[in-house]
C-alpha cells in the first residue's frame, strides 16, 4: 500500500500543513505574501501529483490554475497594492505568536482525531489527504481570527481555501473540480478587488472585535 | 435538453442580467426588470399547472422545491416592482449614480439566476456555486452607496459569507467522500436523488461530520445565532429591496440546502439526527433577536434581527420534524417572506419620507403619511405573530406542536416570542403613533406590492384553500 505514489502525495500534503505553520508566525506582510506564494506552489505540486496518481488529467488544470493565479499574480498584485495603498506593513496580531503556535497544533492533532475515525473504511490516499485538508482549513480560520489587518485575514482565507482544494482533489473522481476552483478564483478575485476599491487600509474591522463598535449603526 | 419551466427560470434572468447590463435608460432598465421577473414567475407557476420535467443530473423539480421556487420568484417580481417606484428617487436624491443603477439592475436578475439555480439543481456541487454567486452577488448590491458604512457592511459580510460557504463546501466534499465507495466515482455520487437513494449505505459516521461542516456554512448564510453577525449590518446599509429579497429570499435559499441535507442524514439508519442541533440553535437564535430587538436605534437593523428571530423559529420547527412540526416550519416560512418583504417595503418609503433610518428621528407616521403608517402597522401586527394573520396560524401550530410532544421546549420558544412581540410594539409606538417627528414628504414608493403581500397574509391566516394544505403536508411528509 505504502508505493511512491502514496509517500509523495503523503509529503505534499504534510508540507501545506507546514506551511500554514509558517504563515503563523509571519511578522511582516511582505513575508506572509512570500509563504503565501509558497503555500500555493507547493499546492500546486500536490494537485499536479494527484492527477498523475489518479489519471485525472483535468486536475492538471486546477494545478495550472493554483500555480498561475494564487501563486503569482495573487501575491504580485497584493504586493503592489501593499505599496500603492501605502499599507502598514506590520502584522497586528490579536494572540501572541507562541499561543496562536500552540492553538494550531491543537487544531492539527483535533482535525487528525476526527479525520482519521470516521474515514476508517475509505481509501488511504483520501484518508490521508482529507485529514491534513483540514488541518489546513482549521489553521487558515486561525489566521483570520488571529490577525487584524485586512491583508492578512485574506491571506489567511486564501490557505483556508487551498485546503480545500487539496481535499476536493484528494476525493477520488470528484466532479466539478475544476468547477469549483474556477468559482474560488473568481471569488479572490473579487476579494482582492475588492480590498483595492474600498481601500481598506489597516484594520476595518471585518472580525476584529475591537474596531467592530465604531459602526454598529447604533452609536452615533 | 428541450426547452420546459425549468430552463426558462434560469435562463430568462441570465438573459435579462445580460441586457441590463448594456441598455442606458434607467427608465427602461426598471421597466425590464420587472418585465423579466414577471416572465420567470409565469415560468415557476407553471411547473405547478403543466407538470414537471423528470428529475435528470443536473435538474430536480420536486414537491419540496416547487414551493420555494414559486415563492422566489414572487417575491422576486413584487420586489423589482416595488425598485421600480423606489429606486428612482435614490437617483434624485444622489445616492446612486446612473451606471450603479444599471449595474443593480443586472445585478438583481443575477441574484435571481443564482437562487433559482441553487433551488432547481439536483447536483450538491452546482448547488454550492450557485449559493456562491449569490453571496457574491448580494455583497456588490449591499456595498452599492459606497459609503463607509455601506462598504464595511459589505466587507464584513463577503468575509464571513466567505467562510461559510468554505466550511460548506468542505461539508459538501464529504458527502461525496461518503457516497463514493458506494455510488462509485463520478458526477452520480453528487447527485442529490442518487444520494438519498443510496444513503442507507453510506458510512454514518462521516455523513455526521459533514452535516456539522454544512450546518456552520449554510447555517451562516440563513443568519442563525452565532454565524448572524453580518446579517443586520447587510440589511441596513444596502438598498431597502435589496433588504427585502435578502430577508426574504436569500436566507430561505440556504435553509432549503440545509433541509436537503438534512434529508439525506435522515435516510441513514446510522446517522445522529441532524435535529437536535437545528432546535438548539434555533432556539438560541431566537431567543437572542429577540432580545437584540429592544433598543435598536436604526429601523432596517431592527427587522433584521426579527428575520433572525423567524429563521430562529423555522430551523426549530423543522428540527422538531414530524407532519405537523415541518407544516408548520414551512408555512412559517412562507408567511415570514412575504411579510418581511411587505415590511421592507414599507420601511424604504419611510426612509425617504423621513429622510433617516433612525427610528429616534420618525413619529406620528400614522398622521403624517396614513396609508403607508397604517401599512407599516399592519406589517408590525403580522410579523409579531397575532391573528388573524397568517404568522399566528404557523407560529402557534409550531407552539402547539412543540408542546404536544417536548413541553419542556415550548418554554423557552414562547417565551423568545413573547419578548419579541414587546419590542417590536415599543418600537411600533415611537414610530406610528405620537407627535408627529422627522419629514413629511409624499412617498415615491408603490404600495402595492406591500398590500399585495399582507393581503396574502391575511387570507392566508384565515383561510389557507385545500390543495395548498394538502401540498404542504406532502412537502412536510418528504422532510421526515
Amino acid at each position: 500500500m505504502h508505493s511512491l505514489i502514496f509517500d509523495i502525495a503523503h509529503m505534499l500534503a504534510g508540507s501545506l500543513v507546514l506551511v500554514s505553520f509558517m504563515l503563523l508566525y509571519q511578522d511582516r506582510l511582505y513575508a506572509l505574501l512570500n509563504v503565501y506564494a509558497l503555500h500555493a506552489f507547493v499546492l500546486a505540486l500536490s494537485v499536479a501529483w494527484q492527477a498523475y496518481a489518479q489519471d485525472a488529467p483535468h486536475l492538471y488544470v486546477t494545478a495550472t490554475i493554483a500555480l498561475v493565479f494564487k501563486a503569482i499574480i495573487v501575491p504580485i498584485v497584493l504586493h503592489r497594492m501593499i505599496v500603492q495603498l501605502g499599507i502598514h506593513r506590520q502584522v497586528e496580531t490579536v494572540v501572541g505568536i507562541g499561543p496562536t503556535m500552540l492553538l494550531g497544533i491543537g487544531l492539527v492533532a483535533l482535525s487528525m482525531v476526527v479525520m482519521l475515525r470516521v474515514t476508517a473504511e475509505a481509501d488511504p490516499l483520501a484518508r490521508e489527504d482529507l485529514a491534513f485538508a483540514l488541518s489546513v482549513v482549521l489553521l487558515g480560520l486561525l489566521i483570520m481570527v488571529t490577525r487584524r489587518n485586512a491583508v492578512s485575514q485574506v491571506v489567511g482565507f486564501m490557505s483556508l481555501e487551498n485546503g480545500l482544494v487539496l481535499a476536493a482533489t484528494g476525493a477520488r473522481g470528484m466532479p466539478l473540480v475544476v468547477e469549483i476552483s474556477v468559482a474560488f478564483s473568481v471569488l479572490i478575485a473579487f476579494i482582492v478587488i475588492g480590498i483595492f476599491l474600498f481601500r481598506i487600509r489597516e484594520r476595518f474591522d471585518t472580525v476584529d472585535s475591537q474596531a467592530l463598535d465604531l459602526f454598529r449603526g447604533e452609536r452615533s | 435538453m428541450t426547452f420546459n419551466a425549468v430552463t426558462a427560470v434560469l435562463v430568462i434572468p441570465a438573459l435579462a442580467a445580460l441586457v441590463l447590463a448594456v441598455l442606458p435608460n434607467y427608465r427602461l432598465t426598471a421597466y425590464l426588470n420587472v418585465a423579466a421577473a414577471l416572465l420567470t414567475f409565469l415560468a415557476a407557476l407553471s411547473l405547478f399547472f403543466y407538470g414537471r420535467p423528470l428529475p435528470s443530473a443536473y435538474f430536480l423539480v420536486d414537491d419540496l422545491n416547487n414551493v420555494f421556487i414559486v415563492l422566489t420568484t414572487f417575491v422576486g417580481f413584487t420586489t423589482s416592482v416595488f425598485s421600480a417606484s423606489y429606486i428612482g428617487h435614490e437617483l434624485e436624491t444622489g445616492r446612486l449614480t446612473p451606471t450603479a443603477l444599471r449595474f443593480y439592475h443586472a445585478m438583481y436578475q443575477v441574484l435571481m439566476f443564482a437562487m433559482n439555480l441553487a433551488l432547481v439543481t439536483n447536483n450538491i456541487g452546482v448547488m454550492w456555486v450557485a449559493i456562491e454567486l449569490a453571496t457574491l452577488t448580494t455583497v456588490m448590491m449591499v456595498g452599492i452607496y459606497r459609503t463607509h458604512e455601506a462598504l464595511e457592511a459589505a466587507w464584513k459580510y463577503f468575509i464571513l459569507g466567505s467562510v461559510g460557504i468554505a466550511l460548506a463546501l468542505f461539508g459538501t466534499i464529504l458527502v461525496y467522500l461518503a457516497a463514493q465507495p458506494v455510488i462509485g466515482q463520478g458526477l452520480d455520487s453528487m447527485v442529490w436523488t442518487e444520494l438519498v437513494a443510496h444513503a442507507g449505505a453510506f458510512e454514518p459516521a462521516l455523513l455526521n461530520v459533514a452535516f456539522v461542516f454544512l450546518l456552520l456554512g449554510y447555517g451562516t448564510k440563513v443568519g442563525l445565532v452565532p454565524l448572524h453577525a453580518w446579517l443586520p449590518d447587510a440589511h441596513a446599509e444596502g438598498p431597502t429591496p435589496i433588504s427585502a429579497v435578502l430577508s426574504g429570499l436569500l436566507l430561505n435559499v440556504a435553509l432549503y440546502a440545509l433541509l436537503r441535507f438534512k434529508i439525506l442524514l435522515a435516510a441513514n439508519p446510522n446517522a445522529f439526527a441532524p435535529g437536535p442541533l437545528m432546535i438548539s440553535m434555533g432556539l438560541v437564535s431566537l431567543l437572542f433577536a429577540a432580545l437584540m430587538l429592544y433598543r435598536r436605534r436604526d429601523i432596517k437593523r431592527l427587522f433584521a434581527y426579527s428575520s433572525i428571530e423567524h429563521m430562529g423559529i423555522v430551523a426549530f420547527a423543522f428540527g422538531m420534524g414530524g407532519p405537523l412540526a415541518n407544516f408548520a416550519g414551512l408555512l412559517h416560512m412562507t408567511m415570514h417572506s412575504l411579510t418581511k418583504s411587505a415590511i421592507f417595503f414599507a420601511v424604504g418609503s419611510i426612509a425617504q419620507v423621513k429622510g433617516t433610518q433612525k427610528i429616534a428621528d420618525m413619529g406620528g407616521l400614522t398622521e403624517t403619511n396614513p396609508v403607508l403608517g397604517w401599512g407599516l402597522v399592519l406589517g408590525v401586527v403580522a410579523i409579531a405573530g397575532l391573528p388573524p394573520l397568517g404568522l399566528f396560524m404557523s407560529e402557534f401550530l409550531v407552539v402547539s406542536s412543540t408542546f404536544a410532544r417536548e413541553p419542556l421546549l415550548a418554554l423557552p420558544l414562547v417565551l423568545g416570542l413573547l419578548i419579541g412581540i414587546g419590542a417590536l410594539f415599543l418600537c411600533l409606538n415611537s414610530i406610528a403613533f405620537g407627535e408627529p417627528r422627522g419629514g413629511t414628504a409624499k412617498a415615491k414608493g408603490s404600495y402595492v406590492p406591500m398590500f399585495a403581500h399582507l393581503a396574502l397574509v391575511l387570507v392566508a391566516g384565515i383561510y389557507l384553500p385545500g390543495p395548498l394544505v394538502a401540498w404542504f403536508q406532502n412537502v412536510a411528509k418528504l422532510l421526515g
